[in-house]
């Protein structure tokens, strides 16, 4: 045996991989899920040929003009039937004739239902005889980086760095604690720094897989673009494997049950996956939580990952979520260091 | 050389004067012991008595609140590192992770000592050759037990804590796990180890310590302990309800060292059975007391406890 594999250091980074390949969930949710997720989502929200939208009048001529547009299908139902149609969604306007003229019926907060309005009050004025008048043409524009595919892409990348580095740390050092191996370890002359050091690297290896098989798939099936250098983008990743392991280890410090230590988990990672804009912008939300919410480091993982992937963004235009992700690596490393309970 | 000399003559373990509370509760009140090198040192005593705080305070686990603790001549607050090369232990309740194998966990834990057995060695010692391959899940309590013997021997340690290594076994992997601390003490290592099993004290330690309420009660060989109850031989009996067995008549009985009560079953230490017991029988008789339940045995270190404990109840 060479003096490598006889280190301390060695066998306990050798001990998570083994652990962690050993734990066929675990394997699945860092490396199947985001997969699955990717392709689920593609599906959903693909890029289809503009949708035709369902209407309903209440008069067969109405009908008629309705159906004259290749925007619209439309059938007729009287007002009843159309109004339950609309409550269960078949539908999104309900034109009724009436003496004076025609009324739209929907819900305008939808934003398909007002298109489908907008469509068929065209649709009865042209059937009425009026002309349009100014000439208007289409070109239509799928522009790779555009797609939601491309904006979501980045933001699972972002969830997957963040879940598994937390998972991974704060559940296995939690068991250790609770089983009282963390306690046998430190009756061993183990070196203390090693045990986290290990976790630390075992972290950044899986890291490479993780986001090597990720992105290759997202590249290689939806054409993903990476607009900016590859060497910032795997920068970006290792920064914010590190600081989520570190705010990992910080849930870890204390907890001593697996119960505690994934409500905790769940408590720090909620807030992140509704608020920092992984499947929609975190611009959404009113201005007054804006300063919270880029303040968390997923927004800010997120921001500097769709930078450099859809906007080519070099990374000394990023200080803003780099900085961000490096004080929450400092800050939560330093308090973990200082409370962290070994036994 | 006299540094050597001076080195192998200092106790393998001195404890001065040692006190640990947890808030209200006192868990080593004034602890002196010494244990000489080469020694199987048993501490004995029920759960609660502070056998397990003494220990991990030895082991540099738990900080003492007073006294000092030097093991093979290093105190813990200097010496650490150095004495975690050199000790081997085996803590209560470790759980190994399920999925590694019997091999990998003791590669780990040879991978943190300077010297120590190889890997195969511990195997061999700890009995474990056939399921060196096996997951830890799938091993029994009384293989778990011997893995976290080969754990705390692969260092190689002059020094090796034990705390409850039988707890929860059945009786045959208890014996396997005696017949491994034999051989250790046949190989002349100093071993200090925690049960609350009076026979495994008797079976395994050269001397014991039994502790009460954080404090030693008593400290000597099994056999100076036994001895000290002044009988070799406990007589027990009971008698039907109703009937007031007058102690003084029994303990005037020439060889009958003392009496005590406990939920209705008389014990007697007594030093010559075949003496003592007509005359005890007559006794009885003559106090109109019919028997129910009359057996003997010879004492054990339980008697040794249960002696020493029950004094101490009627002194409170």
């Amino acid at each position: 045996m060479s003096r490598l594999s006889e280190s301390s250091l060695f066998q306990l980074t050798t001990t998570r991989f083994r652990l962690f390949f050993r734990e066929p969930e675990a394997v699945f949710w860092i490396f199947v899920f985001p997969i699955l997720l990717a392709v689920g989502l593609s599906i959903a929200f693909r890029n289809r040929p503009a949708d035709v939208l369902q209407v309903a009048a209440t008069t067969p001529q109405l009908t008629n003009s309705l159906n004259s547009d290749r925007g619209l299908t439309a059938i007729t139902l009287d007002e009843v039937e159309g109004a339950k149609a609309l409550a269960t969604g078949r539908i999104l306007v309900l034109a009724v004739q009436q003496p004076g003229g025609v009324a739209f019926n929907y819900d305008n907060t939808n934003p398909d239902a007002r298109t489908a309005r907008l469509i068929a009050e065209r649709a009865v004025e042209k059937a009425a005889g009026q002309q349009e008048s100014v000439e208007v043409s289409d070109r239509q524009v799928h522009e790779t980086g555009a797609r939601y595919i491309d904006f979501v892409i980045p933001g699972l990348l972002g969830m997957n760095l963040m879940s598994s580095a937390i998972w991974g740390l704060g559940f296995a050092i939690v068991e250790a604690r609770q089983k009282k191996l963390l306690k046998r370890l430190v009756a061993s002359p183990m070196p203390r720094w090693q045990y986290l050091a290990s976790f630390l690297l075992s972290r950044l290896l899986l890291l490479v897989i993780e986001v090597v098989v990720f992105l290759g798939f997202a590249r290689l099936v939806f054409g993903v673009p990476f607009r900016g250098p590859l060497w910032q983008l795997g920068l970006i990743c290792v920064l914010t494997s590190l600081s989520f392991s570190a705010l990992g280890l910080l849930i870890a410090s204390r907890a001593k049950t697996m119960e505690a230590a994934s409500g905790l988990m769940n408590l720090v990672m909620l807030p992140m996956w509704i608020l920092s804009g992984v499947f929609f912008s975190a611009t959404r939300f009113p201005n007054s939580i804006q300063p919270f919410i880029r303040a968390l480091p997923l927004t800010a993982t997120i921001d500097a990952l769709r930078g450099n992937m859809l906007q080519g963004t070099s990374l000394t235009h990023l200080v803003a979520p780099v900085g961000i992700l490096l004080a929450w690596l400092l800050v939560s490393f330093s308090i973990s260091l200082q409370i962290f309970r070994w036994r | 050389m006299p540094g050597i000399v001076t080195a192998s003559a200092t106790a393998a373990l001195a404890i001065r004067g040692l006190r640990k509370s947890f808030g209200d509760v006192v868990a080593v009140d004034g602890l002196d012991l010494e244990v000489t090198r080469g020694e199987c040192f048993g501490l004995l005593g029920p759960n609660g008595a502070g056998k397990t705080t003494t220990i991990e305070i030895c082991e540099g686990l738990t900080e003492p609140d007073s006294g000092t603790v030097e093991l093979l001549g290093l105190e813990w607050r200097a010496r650490a590192k150095q004495l975690r090369q050199r000790i081997g232990i085996q803590l209560q309740e470790t759980q190994f992770p399920e999925k590694l194998t019997v091999e990998e966990a003791i590669r780990l834990f040879r991978s943190f000592f300077n010297q120590g057995l190889t890997v195969e060695r511990s195997i061999e010692m700890a009995q474990l050759e056939e399921k060196r391959k096996s997951r830890i899940g799938g091993l029994s309590g009384g293989q778990k037990q011997r893995l976290a013997m080969a754990c705390a021997l692969v260092g190689d340690p002059e020094l090796l804590f034990l705390d409850e290594p039988t707890t929860g076994l059945d009786p045959q992997a208890r014996r396997n796990l005696w017949d491994l601390v034999d051989q250790l003490k046949c190989a002349g290592r100093t071993i200090i180890l925690t049960t609350h099993y009076m026979d495994e004290a008797e079976r395994l330690c050269n001397r014991v310590a039994v502790m009460d309420h954080g404090r030693v009660i008593a400290l000597g060989t099994p056999k100076e302990l036994i001895a000290s109850i002044g009988g070799e031989q406990i007589v027990e009996f009971a008698v039907d309800a109703g009937v007031a067995v007058d102690p003084s008549m029994l303990t005037r009985i020439p060889g009958v060292q003392s009496h005590r009560v406990d939920a209705g079953l008389h014990q007697l230490s007594v030093s010559e059975l075949h003496t003592a017991v007509p005359p005890i029988f007559a006794s009885l008789a003559a106090q109109g007391a019919r028997l129910t339940e009359f057996r003997t045995h010879s004492a054990t270190l339980e008697d040794v406890f249960v002696s020493l404990t029950g004094r101490k109840l009627r002194d409170e």
